[in-house]
């Protein structure tokens, strides 16, 4: 087992640093990026040098001149020592505004995963043990519409109803205009408010996957001899399905959720973005488009870690959890 | 569903008048297992609803572009009526000067004068000159040093009629003292004129100027305003009217005057009623537009077909790219095991860490930046989102193939010497066509919500093409969000029906193709 673990961490490792080329190399293709924009700017002041020297000086001040695999060893190097670089879009180290943004969009993704096992786990359960019914039916149905739902379009509409035509929400931003006057319970309250419809907007779209994976499984599980052999015994129906066959189910969903814990920290980036919620999501995209490089490299390498430790995860506790599995 | 459940039931009683032994072949019906599946698929009533919802869309969007009578990108324009702003009218109530020919009147001794003038002194001094003031009633002021007349302060304006020669300084001052003394003529430099009761000024019969105290200035741009125009306004003005109709003599100059005053400037201003031609943006759903028309002009439903037709053949090329690529890349990886597997999953492994839509936001935005032409664009992003999503697919098909190759069938093909490719390709991926087919169907959905993802982020599919996805985009106008629900909601509605179209359907087939399903 540990030496599974240690080979696979190595491995992930490996994977990592393939990635970040790919993405280093990506990143640096960016044309119009930041350092071009600047560029523009300077040399358009009156009386100054023009474009071509600025944007000489400004690519060598930030390390650009380099050729491209010098700069991503360099930029790896920084990275595996714990430097991240300073941020060009926000002007402060990458470590402090992901520090500063990075709780909002944590609290977004607990909360979500809380919901999404409240109502789909449940759900998935019935659909499966009424299989064929009229229940299952709609379960499946409204499960595959929150996978099929556009979470910008949803996302619209419930503005449009909840925040435009009722006005019980705001449209943007996690907290009023007021926020500063209220008590620190209220400013609670405020950003709570906020949180309603990018919450919203989360769970439904992401409920029908859960649900449809406990279904499934709860289905094969059902069909297992050993739940034969419960029913046979004269157990209660009652019984068989959440003493027998759920306990059975939760091997892979224990799984599935334990390998989401790390993208807990990923951001929502759509929904952030649409709601304008400062979480990590929405300050990278905003850092994406101005071609800011540290800090985009730093965030698409975190969630390249995040995927990386979600599948490790996910390895360890199915052998964990089902003591039929040994891992080698 | 049911009429196809019927006809297989029916088969056998309708033939069967005669008795058949129990053990005869016909009384059993016999269905191939591709009859099986279709038949598993058919009861499913999700997978109908899915199937319904992807035929009228695919008509919608490939037959409706063909049947509308509109273009993709045709333009509806529109005569609005709007009222602009034509002149603006002051009333006169500053004192304004003129110094006689020759003499001199600067702003100190003006200050000096409007002292005098309040103070009702009839003379005052500045740098040892002694000014006399005369006040000549209505507001106009004689100003004198000694006998000599220095200037005029005055609060009525003389005006040059259009096309005559500016009036002299003795002209303008012997007009204005005729009107105040309520003459009717007068003469000045050797020549008498006549003053109407409309104050106008007039020398042998021809008009040289008239005296007002409304200034007029021309609002539009290289617009004279006639006299005959400041004639129709003063009297509206003067009959405190909120409009008046004017005909400046031309064929369509008949236009109607709004005119509004605003108290703390002191201002009239003369709006002017003109028919403008615009683009008929948001206009609202009618006959001839179903759905409206949207900002730049274009009819929605029609932009709409276009758009599902943009957002179908992606979804589909993307996922030929995806299926090709993974089939390839997995049938080799599953059947040769060993490094080339190890080296192929690893590859799939970095194609999964790397997060998808950052980066095809970054892509997005490059080529935003590089000004890629919006054809080539598309061809850009179906090459890229397939080039992402074939991981998945090589993941599965390989997983199946290992599974497969330890069987004996493989072993006959071995033994018979096919060859390898052969052997991948005609032997062991037809056996995960099913798997194949419905992460396909799947896969479909998923794509064409990416495509409208970006396509909303404005880095996907450019404007002068439709996509769903851009048609909705409108709405992060907040004003077209609140207001003009038929832009955006239409095609949103489209895209859920598309995708849960192609989501029910591949579901119907997964459990259709599961031989364990019950039924």
């Amino acid at each position: 087992m540990r030496n599974y673990i240690i080979k696979r961490i190595l491995i992930s490792f490996v994977i990592l640093i393939f990635v970040t080329l790919v993405i280093y190399a990506l990143v640096r293709c960016m044309p119009g990026s930041y350092v071009e924009t600047m560029a523009i700017q300077l040399s358009s002041a009156p009386g100054a040098k023009p474009y071509d020297e600025w944007l000489a000086q400004l690519n060598a001040a930030y390390g650009l001149d380099k050729p491209f695999l010098i700069g991503w060893a360099s930029w790896l190097g920084q990275f595996f020592t714990g430097n991240f670089g300073d941020s060009w879009r926000y002007t402060v180290p990458v470590i402090d505004k992901f520090k500063e943004v990075i709780g909002v969009s944590f609290i977004m993704g607990a909360l979500q995963l809380v919901l999404e096992l409240i109502i789909a786990v449940p759900l998935g359960i019935l659909a499966a043990t009424k299989q064929y019914s009229r229940l299952d039916y709609g379960i499946s149905a409204a499960a595959l519409t929150g996978i099929s739902l556009p979470s910008f379009f949803f996302a619209s509409v419930l503005k449009l109803i909840f925040a435009v035509k009722l006005g019980w929400f705001d449209t943007h931003g996690l907290v009023g205009r007021n926020f500063m006057q209220l008590s620190s319970l209220g400013q609670i309250g405020d950003m709570a408010m906020h949180l309603v419809l990018p919450m919203i907007t989360l769970v439904i779209l992401s409920i029908g996957g859960l649900m449809r994976f406990t279904r499934t499984n709860m289905l094969e599980v059902m069909n297992a001899d050993y739940i034969r052999t419960a029913r046979a015994k004269g157990i209660s129906e009652r019984k068989v399905i959440y003493h027998h066959a759920f306990r059975n189910t939760l091997i892979p969903l224990v799984t599935m959720v334990g390998g989401s814990l790390p993208s807990l920290f990923s951001g929502a980036l759509i929904t952030e973005t649409l709601f304008s919620i400062p979480g990590i999501g929405f300050t990278s995209y905003t850092a994406m488009l101005a071609g800011d490089i540290p800090f985009t490299m730093f965030y698409l390498t975190f969630l390249a870690i995040l995927t990386l430790a979600g599948n490790l995860i996910a390895d360890i506790l199915y052998a964990v959890v089902d003591p039929r599995v040994r891992l080698s | 569903m049911s009429e196809e459940k019927k006809n297989n039931l029916s088969t056998s009683p309708a033939e069967s008048q005669e008795e058949y032994s129990l053990n005869d072949d016909r009384r059993v019906k016999v269905l191939s297992p591709g009859r099986l599946v279709a038949q598993r698929f058919f009861r499913n009533r999700l997978a109908i609803m899915g199937l319904v919802m992807l035929i009228v869309m695919f008509v919608f969007s490939f037959v409706g572009g063909w049947i509308t009578p509109y273009g993709q990108d045709e333009q509806f324009s529109v005569y609005t009526s709007m009222w602009k702003e034509y002149v603006g009218v002051t009333r006169n109530d500053a004192v304004r000067y003129q110094a006689a020919d020759g003499q001199e009147f600067g702003s100190l001794v003006q200050a000096k004068f409007v002292l005098a003038k309040n103070n009702n002194d009839t003379q005052f001094t500045y740098k040892d000159i002694d000014y006399t003031l005369v006040d000549e009633g209505g507001d106009l002021y004689s100003i004198y040093t000694g006998d000599t007349l220095v200037a005029m302060a005055y609060k009525d304006i003389v005006n040059t009629t259009d096309g005559m020669p500016e009036l002299s300084f003795a002209v303008k001052y012997a007009a204005m003292k005729a009107m105040v003394n309520g003459e009717h003529s007068f003469t000045a430099d050797g020549a008498s004129y006549t003053l109407d009761a409309d104050h106008n000024i007039l020398l042998n019969g021809e008009e040289m100027g008239y005296i007002s105290r409304f200034v007029v200035q021309s609002k539009v741009p290289g617009v004279t305003i006639t006299r005959d125009f400041k004639e129709a306004l003063e009297k509206a003005l003067d009959a405190d009217q909120d409009d008046f109709f004017y005909n400046d003599g031309t064929e369509d100059g008949n236009h109607e005057y709004r005119i509004r005053y605003d108290a703390t400037a002191n201002v009239w201003s003369v709006e002017q009623e003109t028919s403008t031609y615009v683009y008929d943006s948001y206009a609202a759903p009618s006959m001839a537009h179903p759905l409206g028309i949207d900002k730049s002009g274009m009819d929605v439903l029609t932009r709409l077909m276009y758009g599902g037709r943009v957002s179908l053949v992606i979804g589909f090329i993307v996922v030929i790219i995806e299926t090709v690529l993974g089939v390839i890349m997995g049938g080799i990886s599953g059947y040769f095991g060993g490094w080339v597997d190890n080296l192929i999953m690893r590859i799939v492994d970095v194609f999964y860490c790397i997060p998808s839509t950052p980066l095809m936001i970054i892509l997005g935005a490059a080529m935003d930046n590089m000004k890629v032409d919006p054809q080539i664009r598309m061809l850009y992003l179906m090459l890229l989102l397939g080039f992402l999503g074939w991981p998945g697919v090589a993941r599965m098909v390989r997983g199946q193939i290992l599974s497969l190759r330890e069987q004996e069938f493989m072993t006959a093909t071995e033994a018979t010497g096919i060859r390898v490719s052969r052997r991948i390709f005609r032997h062991l991926v037809p056996n995960v066509m099913p798997q194949l087919i419905v992460t396909s169907t799947m896969g479909l959905g998923s794509v064409i919500l990416t495509e409208a993802v970006l396509s909303f982020l404005g880095l996907g599919v450019k404007f002068p093409f439709a996509s769903w996805g851009n048609i909705i985009s409108g709405v992060n106008d907040s004003f077209v969000m609140a207001n003009y629900w038929f832009i955006w909601i239409p095609a949103g509605i489209c895209l859920v029906i598309t995708v849960l179209g192609f989501n029910f359907v591949g579901d119907g087939l997964r459990d259709a193709f599961d031989p364990k399903m019950k039924r």
